[in-house]
């Protein structure tokens, strides 16, 4: 066996505190060792050429490189190994730099923590064993989770490439969040107007299958070949015959309120669209407010609808359909602004939550754009607008909303200009506007004569004093900028509320395999350098649901999952990972104690031979089940017992020549 | 259901009524009362900020006398000093130089504390969480239905947060009083602070604090502000005249303990009750209780130009 070791400087990151020549030297003595090398940067070019030469030249069979995690750059010195002709997987790296040389303030410390490393990767290597990955076909064929504007973005960028869409949203029409609202920042332009064209695009594309309110229930396969189980709930409403007249919905007795799309502030029929320009434009019976359903009376709908379109009998329906990749992009819920009972909202009426004042602002919500206090009829001369409602708050959310600051100052602007003269007053922490054009648009604010009080907003009472003061409420908070206690009567509060991960997102993540941060945002698969995958191969997440955005990086990203996609159906074939678990048939005693133990839903039980079977195409490596193997049948390719244990004898036989441990540390 | 007791300070003077009346509704709810023997004062709110090692060794000390094995809790009915016991058996517990440092202290005396065997509780609490609005209701005698009660627990209660109620919108009282058929209105300033021992600092600054909590409870119409707290009571009832003469205000609601209400409920002859130590006469609301006139309810009217108003979250039973 001819072992090359390449110990890397990483410029001064691993020189300055571990001895890199030195211990090259050092492991040049080291059993199986044919040359021992140190290079300011093996990832390099040059680096990689020395690898590559050395292998061709002295004919080394393994390869240990001695630098920065595997994470960086596995993939770079497995490929120099490839082009040299050796099996990748018979390249080791060990990781001098942040598990030695960054962590350790020592300089000698530092040099025998890399050495007992480097000489754990030579032990190891030799127990390396070629392994080859296999290729698995792609379903040209994409889910897209969630129909806002992530979801059309992703969709649409898809289906016009000449793909399949499954296109699945809960709510009865696409459009999320986006089409509740009225102006978009800092442009001012219509959102329903930009918006609209997209959805209705996405409900009339040939590649798209739109189904709206569905939901997926299940999902098995792996990248290329995934199935999705999508329960779509009956509309009771039969799609080949409704036109859209909107006659059923007009004339239904039940008025109810609209907690959706109307955010609370408007009310909706038990047969309704949620909005005029829903796609599509069939509307729903919601049966757990329709009279028939409840009362089994009332079929007005049925009587007036001119093309007996109107269907109780209709049963909520079960696809499967067959997908390569999934795009999870379901959006956020607001922050619930009640949690927080000194703001008053829910106690006192003309207390608004955020997504309120955008439907009141909106000419086709409940007050077809008029701002109006809770009674629906008086005008407010004065508006408060609260920042950080739940966000930046250890006790809610700690996470900043990124979006708040830009909307509480278009509701700003929104006020002033539809009630020109009216106090406005925005207490903010700080002023957040980090994008094209956003701090020139505060700017604007500025000098249309917002007053802006930084400091957090203590309260929100109607402990007022005096007549002037009756039926207002008294905002009260800290002004740091003069240090001074401020107490502010005005008409009207909104409250700037945050943006908070879906409250079912846990389970959302289960359904597809992701993980989540401990909040509830879809976990990339890296935070900086890979934000649209996910740890599972095929699964991509988009907008809100990894994280508080605003509509242009939601739109990026939605556009960016889509490239992903694509690039992956362009290719044809997937490789599945080669180091994975394999129960040995016969051994397995068919326990099925590693079917529970998978996190992966990776191992099926063969019900003709009695044994479990690991998918290839499924299992991440992880060995959780080679531990809950109680007849030692599973091994894990590329981290067997033998590998494992070479590993953890070459550490411990440096440490222990270089210095004896004491006993008692 | 048998707990050590701490009557504080105020117990012997300003608030000898909370103190009879707390003994005397324990009694009547089966609650069994183990004074501590030769107890001391608190510290109350001063001693901490002026000599730290002190003023913990002050309230450990009757932590000390505490029987724990017997009465592993101890009831203290003063806002003050049950937020004052419990801060220093947690921070003996966190802190081992103080916990050291105040055991030191107490050997002088021949005591010693080991935190975490006493809990304090606050006598709220213990009625609310130990006996249970229901059980209280199920012993009350007389219907509050003809008063309109505003429920004040002062700035300790729920403070600091994690405490047996929420911080800023405390319900213990609110529900125990409703309990009792009295209309209980959201004071918005139920958690807001009285002003403590301000009257002696800033004469100023204590009546505007006070005249904005009598304004709010007068604007609800209040027959009375209760309290579970005897500074809190001290502090409104006795400044009510000089808020009046301040701000040309004309307020006159009494400020009684939540225990004197319970006593009126399960029937006791309020003549027992102490009600005679108020400043402000409590005399209109217990003509208004012995009227017996319900209080009616304002009709909702169906507005229907009003938009819709999200419901608070203790009633959303999806939330729930």
């Amino acid at each position: 066996m001819k072992i090359g070791v390449y110990t890397c400087h990483c410029g001064s990151n691993i020189a300055a505190k571990v001895d890199c020549e030195h211990v090259a030297e050092w492991a040049s003595d080291l059993e199986g060792v044919e040359i021992s090398r140190d290079y300011s940067f093996m990832c390099s070019s040059l680096g990689q050429e020395l690898i590559q030469e050395d292998i061709q030249k002295l004919g080394l069979d393994r390869v240990v490189v001695a630098s920065c995690s595997p994470h960086m750059h596995e993939p770079t010195f497995r490929g120099a190994c490839q082009r040299a002709g050796m099996n990748p997987y018979l390249c080791e790296m060990s990781n001098i730099r942040e598990h030695a040389s960054w962590v350790h303030e020592d300089r000698g410390e530092a040099t025998d923590k890399a050495k007992a490393l480097i000489a754990a990767s030579v032990s190891r290597v030799r127990y390396h064993e070629p392994l080859f990955p296999k290729q698995a076909p792609v379903n040209d064929a994409t889910l897209v989770v969630g129909g806002g504007v992530a979801g059309i973005q992703a969709a649409l960028e898809i289906a016009n490439a000449g793909y399949r869409v499954y296109l699945v949203e809960r709510e009865p029409s696409v459009g999320g969040h986006m089409a509740q609202l009225d102006k978009t920042f800092p442009t001012l332009d219509c959102s329903a107007c930009i918006l609209t064209p997209k959805m209705f695009e996405a409900g009339n594309h040939e590649n798209i299958t739109l189904l709206t309110y569905s939901e997926v229930e299940k999902v098995s396969g792996y990248i290329g070949n995934f199935t999705a189980k999508i329960r779509v709930r009956a509309r009771s409403i039969d799609e080949v015959l409704c036109t859209g007249c909107g006659l059923c919905e007009e004339k239904c007795p039940v008025r109810i309120v609209d907690d959706v799309f109307e955010a609370g502030l408007g009310r909706r029929k038990a047969v309704y669209r949620p909005f005029p320009q829903a796609v599509p434009k069939y509307p729903v019976i919601d049966r757990e407010h329709c009279t028939y359903f409840l009362k089994g009376k009332c079929r007005l709908c049925e009587k007036v609808c001119p093309t007996q379109a109107i269907d109780y009998e209709q049963q909520d329906r079960v696809l499967e359909v067959e997908v390569g990749n999934i795009i999870v992009a379901t959006g956020y819920d607001a922050f619930d602004a009640r949690r927080i009972p000194q703001y008053g909202y829910g106690r006192y009426p003309n207390v608004f939550s955020a997504l309120e004042f955008e439907r009141m602002t909106n000419a086709a919500g409940p007050t077809t754009g008029k701002v109006l206090l809770r009674d629906g009829v008086s005008v407010p001369k004065s508006v408060a607008i609260i920042h950080c409602v739940g966000s930046r708050d250890v006790r809610y959310r700690e996470h900043c909303s990124r979006v708040c600051c830009m909307y509480s100052l278009k509701f700003a602007h929104l006020v002033l200009e539809k009630l020109p003269g009216a106090d406005v007053y925005n207490f903010y922490i700080d002023i957040r506007t980090p994008g094209k054009d956003y701090e020139e648009f505060y700017h604007r604010l500025l000098e249309e004569g917002t007053k802006f009080i930084r400091g957090r907003a203590a309260s929100v009472s109607d402990a007022t004093l005096g007549e002037e003061e009756e039926g207002k409420l008294i905002v009260t908070g800290e002004d740091t900028l003069i240090g001074e206690q401020r107490r502010v009567p005005v008409d009207m509060v909104v409250l700037s509320t945050g943006l908070e991960p879906r409250h079912d997102s846990h389970n959302v993540a289960r359904t597809f395999s992701i993980s989540c941060s401990r909040e509830g945002f879809f976990k990339e698969k890296h935070p900086k350098l890979d934000p649209i995958a996910t740890m599972t191969d095929g699964v991509f997440i988009a907008g809100c649901a990894q994280g508080p955005r605003d509509i242009p990086d939601t739109v990026a990203q939605g556009s960016a999952a889509a490239a992903r996609v694509l690039s992956i159906i362009g290719k044809g074939q997937v490789e599945i990972e080669a180091a994975i678990a394999e129960v040995n048939a016969l051994t397995c005693v068919g326990c099925q104690m590693c079917i529970g133990s998978c996190p992966y839903n990776a191992i099926d039980f063969l019900e003709d031979r009695m044994v479990a079977e690991v998918n290839e195409a499924l299992c991440k490596g992880c060995g959780t089940c080679v531990a809950a193997c109680l007849s030692k049948s599973i091994t894990l390719h590329h981290f067997t017992d033998e590998q494992l244990v070479a590993q953890m004898m070459g550490a411990m036989d440096t440490l222990f020549a270089l210095e004896p441990v004491p006993m008692e540390a | 259901m048998k707990y050590a007791y701490y009557p504080g300070c105020t117990a012997e003077a300003s608030g000898a009524a909370y103190d009879a009346t707390s003994r005397m509704v324990a009694k009547e709810l089966g609650i069994e009362l183990q004074e501590i023997p030769d107890w001391n004062c608190c510290g109350a709110t001063e001693y901490f900020s002026i000599d730290h090692l002190p003023a913990y060794a002050l309230v450990a000390r009757n932590l000390a006398l505490v029987d724990a094995d017997e009465t592993p809790q101890v009831i203290a009915p003063c806002s003050a000093c049950y937020i004052n016991l419990k801060k220093v058996d947690e921070n003996m517990l966190k802190h081992k130089d103080l916990r050291a440092d105040v055991n030191e202290a107490l050997a002088e005396g021949g005591l010693s504390y080991t935190p975490g065997t006493v809990r304090a509780r606050h006598f709220l609490d213990i009625v609310c969480n130990e006996v249970g609005c229901e059980a209280v209701r199920e012993k009350s005698v007389h219907s509050m239905d003809s008063l309109i009660l505003i429920p004040y627990y002062g700035c300790y209660i729920g403070r600091p947060e994690q405490n047996f109620d929420d911080t800023e919108n405390p319900q213990s009282l609110d529900r125990l009083l409703s309990g009792l058929g009295a209309h209980v209105p959201d004071y918005s300033l139920k958690s807001s602070c009285c002003g403590g021992h301000m009257p002696q600092i800033g004469m100023e600054i204590a009546l505007g604090i006070l005249r904005r909590l009598l304004d709010l409870a007068a604007k609800l119409n209040g027959d009375a502000i209760v309290v579970p707290c005897p500074m809190c009571q001290l502090n409104l009832d006795a400044y009510q005249s000089y808020v009046n003469s301040r701000f040309g205000t004309d307020f006159h609601i009494p400020i009684v303990y939540f225990t004197q209400i319970l006593g009126l409920a399960m029937g006791m002859d309020p003549s027992t009750l102490h009600f005679g130590e108020n400043v402000v006469s409590v005399e209109p609301m217990l003509e208004k209780l012995k009227a017996a006139q319900p209080i009616e309810k304002p009709k909702k009217k169906r507005d229907k130009k009003a938009l819709p108003m999200p419901l608070p979250l203790s009633q959303d039973k999806e939330q729930l």
